[in-house]
């Protein structure tokens, strides 16, 4: 089997986003980028699944800018077999990245779709669930386990207070929640390595798939700044506070 | 598979590679010296070790360059598109009283060492940034997010580096992704980890070669950067002062650079020196910021980044032995900043560049020591524009700042820096405390919240990444020495110098005082690595990629 895993690149989780000083959108010019973290999840999951003898071949893809090249490499270098990246500048909605997904499986015709659950930086959670429902393949999604066997993969999802068990039957599309695994660390020989490894650039408008944005941004701003707390010197100042200033005591 | 002596006890298989040189720090420095190399020979193999996420993430810097360094080295660099966009327009030295500032007059004629006409104000992040690309086109192999951790010595030779191990708990336990060091085995070692390496430390202390040098000296920079409104903005408009808010003993001073799309770089240098335990760095370099020189400056702006660093400052009188068996040491983990001029860029990357030469001179030889360093340290501008500057920071420690910067002005323009006396540099910076008792309390303002602040939300904006569960890198030798001395006799001084909030000392119910260590939080400066008294904190660097992350303008 093929395990097909998509992986963006975005600013990485460690950097406070800022809002660009024309109020356009988040400032990313010079900002260090990296792989989505639920991405890094993904990933891993399906190289454990390939030295597990499940898989035999891992293949990642982004779609995104030439830089995106970077996040590929990183895939490769934490063990990915090769990489594909769908060359677009354009800025892209979940729909839109379905759709040039869908093209990829197409070409590719994998077993299964190891992807993150969303993206840290637009938070749309809605990716994997659309490229499931454009394939017609079953889907699991917030995944927290999963044991493949024998043509099918039993997913652990993580739903409101508890886990969910389903099975489906591959292929299939998995999206990754944050407890199923601990990513590993890229070493230097496989950085190395990975300069070597196959990485192929597809122009995404040679697919004819219509990316065209659905929606439109109206404003971007930063969230109010958190107001200096106050120490009380009495229970009776607190309640009266709670009362009076910040309104939650009746 | 084999073990570093150093592992012995652990016993961890450690996986080899081998390069011709392994350089430690991917700062002007070490770009500089891994550019060099394959410029000198194309098939050396050359690999640069950066502790940070990635190149640049870890530098603080003002930065007023001059491209003197950089145009020997890379001649095109205009062409080849080098972040120099801000040449210098406007300059200012300033003498601060409370409220009001005296300018030097005549600059430079007075104090020729701050001429800054012909120079650039950059960014130095992203200055390196651009060197390291420009090292990867001419073959380098650059590999951020992996630390030095120690070096790798047989025989009394150093033959390489240890790479710092990943996936290590809190209590030292492998954890699932655990991913041992590497050794990384190289001809020759070029040490460019900027002040205070650790793998510097430890080749001086190995190889001794400290022992005909005055001690290194040290200055804590606390830097901001602030996005100001267009109107207000001056590019290459460059400031700096001395005198208030510090006391005649303490040598210091802000410095402001308009640069950029509408940025200002602001900081603040104070010398490690300092005797008053009571002082604090981080508050002295806030409320500057609300004098009247500098607080125009900030209307409308929003500050968007902040770190720390420290510099080295001794200059020539303390730079130690540069060579060892299988290594070298460059820029400021040797100490070639120029301390008048406040720059040590083109010094970093001329003594990166001269490293380089005499490095790849010893790979064809037999010796293991790279021994024509020294001699063409002394045969470049390099050398002599230190011996020149050699006595004005050690006038100031002397004298105070009033009388040394007279002295300074003789020394520049009378002897022209070849006054026939060298001014030592008497003590570590760890030495010169006086106690607490007998020190007066500093009372600094409250910060407002929009144009000074606390150190929580400064550190905020240094993008720090430090998984929570890894040993804990800054470590106290011997935690009852803290009791007896830092708290008992100078009052915790590190809660008030560590620029990031690391240190508290706090008391347990029992009554007992302890240190209470945010690692956390931790901007990599160094600083405490230095001054504290008895040298009993040990900062040990930390799983590759931890600290700061500094994104552009930094
Ligand atoms: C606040 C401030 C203002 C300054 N202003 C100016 C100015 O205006 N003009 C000027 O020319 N100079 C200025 N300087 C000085 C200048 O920044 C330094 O002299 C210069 O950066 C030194 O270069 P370097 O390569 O030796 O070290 P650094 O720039 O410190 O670089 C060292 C690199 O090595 C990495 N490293 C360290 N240890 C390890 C390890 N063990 N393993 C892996 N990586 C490691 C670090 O993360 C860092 O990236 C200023 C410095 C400060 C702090
Ligand atoms: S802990 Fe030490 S090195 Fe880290 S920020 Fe504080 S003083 Fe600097």
């Amino acid at each position: 089997m093929k395990v097909l895993v998509p992986v963006k690149r975005v600013v990485d989780y460690n950097i406070k986003p800022r809002v660009a000083a024309d109020g356009s959108g988040v400032e990313t010019q010079g900002v260090k980028m990296s792989m989505n973290p639920f991405d890094e999840i993904a990933l891993e999951e399906a190289l454990r699944l390939r030295e597990k003898g499940h898989a035999q071949e891992v293949v990642a893809v982004s779609i995104g800018p030439q830089a995106a090249q970077d996040t590929l490499r990183t895939a490769m270098a934490m063990g990915a077999d090769r990489a594909i990246l769908i060359r677009t500048d354009a800025e892209l909605e979940p729909l839109a990245v379905a759709k040039l997904l869908q093209a990829v499986v197409e070409r590719e015709q994998p077993g299964l779709v190891s992807m993150g659950k969303q993206a840290i930086d637009d938070d749309m959670n809605a990716t994997g669930q659309i490229l499931a429902a454009k394939l017609g393949w079953p889907q699991g999604t917030f995944a927290s386990e999963v044991i493949v066997d024998n043509g099918s993969a039993i997913v652990s999802r993580e739903i409101d207070g508890g886990v969910e068990v389903v099975s489906l039957t591959l292929p299939a599309v998995i999206t990754a929640d944050l407890r199923l695994n601990e990513p590993r660390y890229a070493s230097l020989p496989n950085i190395m390595k990975a300069r070597k490894k196959p990485l192929e650039t597809i122009e995404a408008d040679s697919l004819d798939v219509d990316i065209a944005p659905r929606l439109k941004v109206v404003s971007v701003s930063e969230p109010p700044a958190r107001e200096a707390g106050v120490i009380v010197k009495s229970v009776e100042e607190l309640v009266n506070k709670l009362k009076t200033e910040a309104k939650v005591l009746p | 598979m084999t073990q570093s002596p150093n592992d012995a006890q652990n016993a961890v298989e450690r996986e080899e590679m081998a390069f011709d040189v392994v350089i430690v720090g991917g700062g002007p420095a070490g770009l500089a010296a891994a550019i060099r190399l394959r410029q000198k020979n194309p098939t050396l193999g050359v690999c640069v070790l950066e502790k940070g996420s990635e190149i640049g993430a870890h530098i603080v810097s003002g930065a007023v360059i001059e491209p003197k360094a950089l145009t020997e080295l890379l001649p095109d660099w205009k062409e080849r598109g080098a972040p120099l966009n801000t040449p210098v327009s406007e300059e200012k030295l300033l003498y601060l009283t409370k409220q009001g500032s005296i300018p030097v007059p005549a600059l430079h004629l007075l104090m020729p060492q701050m001429d800054n006409r012909g120079n650039y104000v950059v960014s130095l992040g992203d200055l390196c940034r651009w060197l390291g690309q420009q090292a990867e086109l001419f073959g380098v192999e650059i590999y951020p997010g992996f630390t030095g951790a120690q070096l790798h010595i047989e025989d009394g030779c150093v033959c390489g580096v240890v790479t710092g191990d990943m996936g290590v708990d809190r209590d030292g336990n492998h954890k699932s992704e655990f991913m041992p060091g590497m050794i990384l085995r190289a001809r020759q070692v070029i040490l460019a980890e900027g002040a205070r390496g650790s793998l510097s430390h430890d080749a001086i202390n190995h190889y001794k070669l400290r022992e005909n040098a005055d001690p290194q000296t040290y200055g804590l920079g606390i830097k901001e950067v602030w996005e100001i409104p267009k109107e207000n903005h001056r590019p290459g408009f460059v400031q700096h002062s001395f005198g208030w808010p510090l006391d005649n003993h303490t040598y210091g001073g802000a410095f402001l650079y308009h640069f950029g799309e509408n940025l200002v770089s602001y900081g603040f240098v104070t010398a490690l020196d300092y005797s008053n335990p009571w002082l604090s760095p981080f508050e002295e370099m806030q409320r500057t910021k609300q004098h009247p020189a500098f607080r125009p400056h900030f209307e409308g702006g929003r500050r968007i980044i902040y770190g720390a660093r420290a510099l080295s400052e001794g200059g020539f009188q303390s730079l130690p032995k540069l060579t060892f068996p299988g290594g070298v040491l460059t820029g400021d983990c040797a100490g070639f900043l120029n301390m008048p001029k406040i720059k040590g860029t083109h010094t970093a990357l001329k003594s990166g560049m001269i490293a380089a030469d005499a490095v790849s001179e010893a790979l064809r030889s037999t010796n293991p020591e790279a021994q024509t360093y020294q001699e063409r340290l002394q045969n470049s501008w390099l050398w002599s524009e230190l011996y020149e500057a050699r006595n004005i920071r050690p006038s100031f420690s002397k004298w105070g700042m009033q009388l040394g910067a007279l002295y300074s002005g003789i020394d520049s323009m009378v002897f022209r820096g070849k006054a026939p006396w060298t001014l030592r540099h008497p003590h570590a910076d760890n030495q010169t405390l006086i106690p607490a008792k007998e020190a007066p309390k500093i009372d600094y303002p409250k910060p407002d919240g929009t144009l000074t602040f606390d150190r929580t939300s400064s550190v905020y904006l240094s993008n720090l990444s430090h998984d929570d569960n890894q040993p804990v890198h800054l470590k106290l030798r011997d935690p009852a020495l803290w009791n007896e001395v830092n708290e008992a006799r100078f009052s915790s001084p590190e809660s008030r110098y560590c620029p990031a909030g690391v240190y508290e000392a706090n008391t347990r119910d029992n009554g007992e005082k302890y240190l209470q260590i945010n690692a956390q939080n931790c901007v990599h400066c160094k600083s405490c690595d230095i001054k504290d008294p008895t040298q009993n904190i040990r900062w040990c660097p930390p799983e590759g990629g931890s600290g700061p992350n500094y994104p552009s303008g930094m």
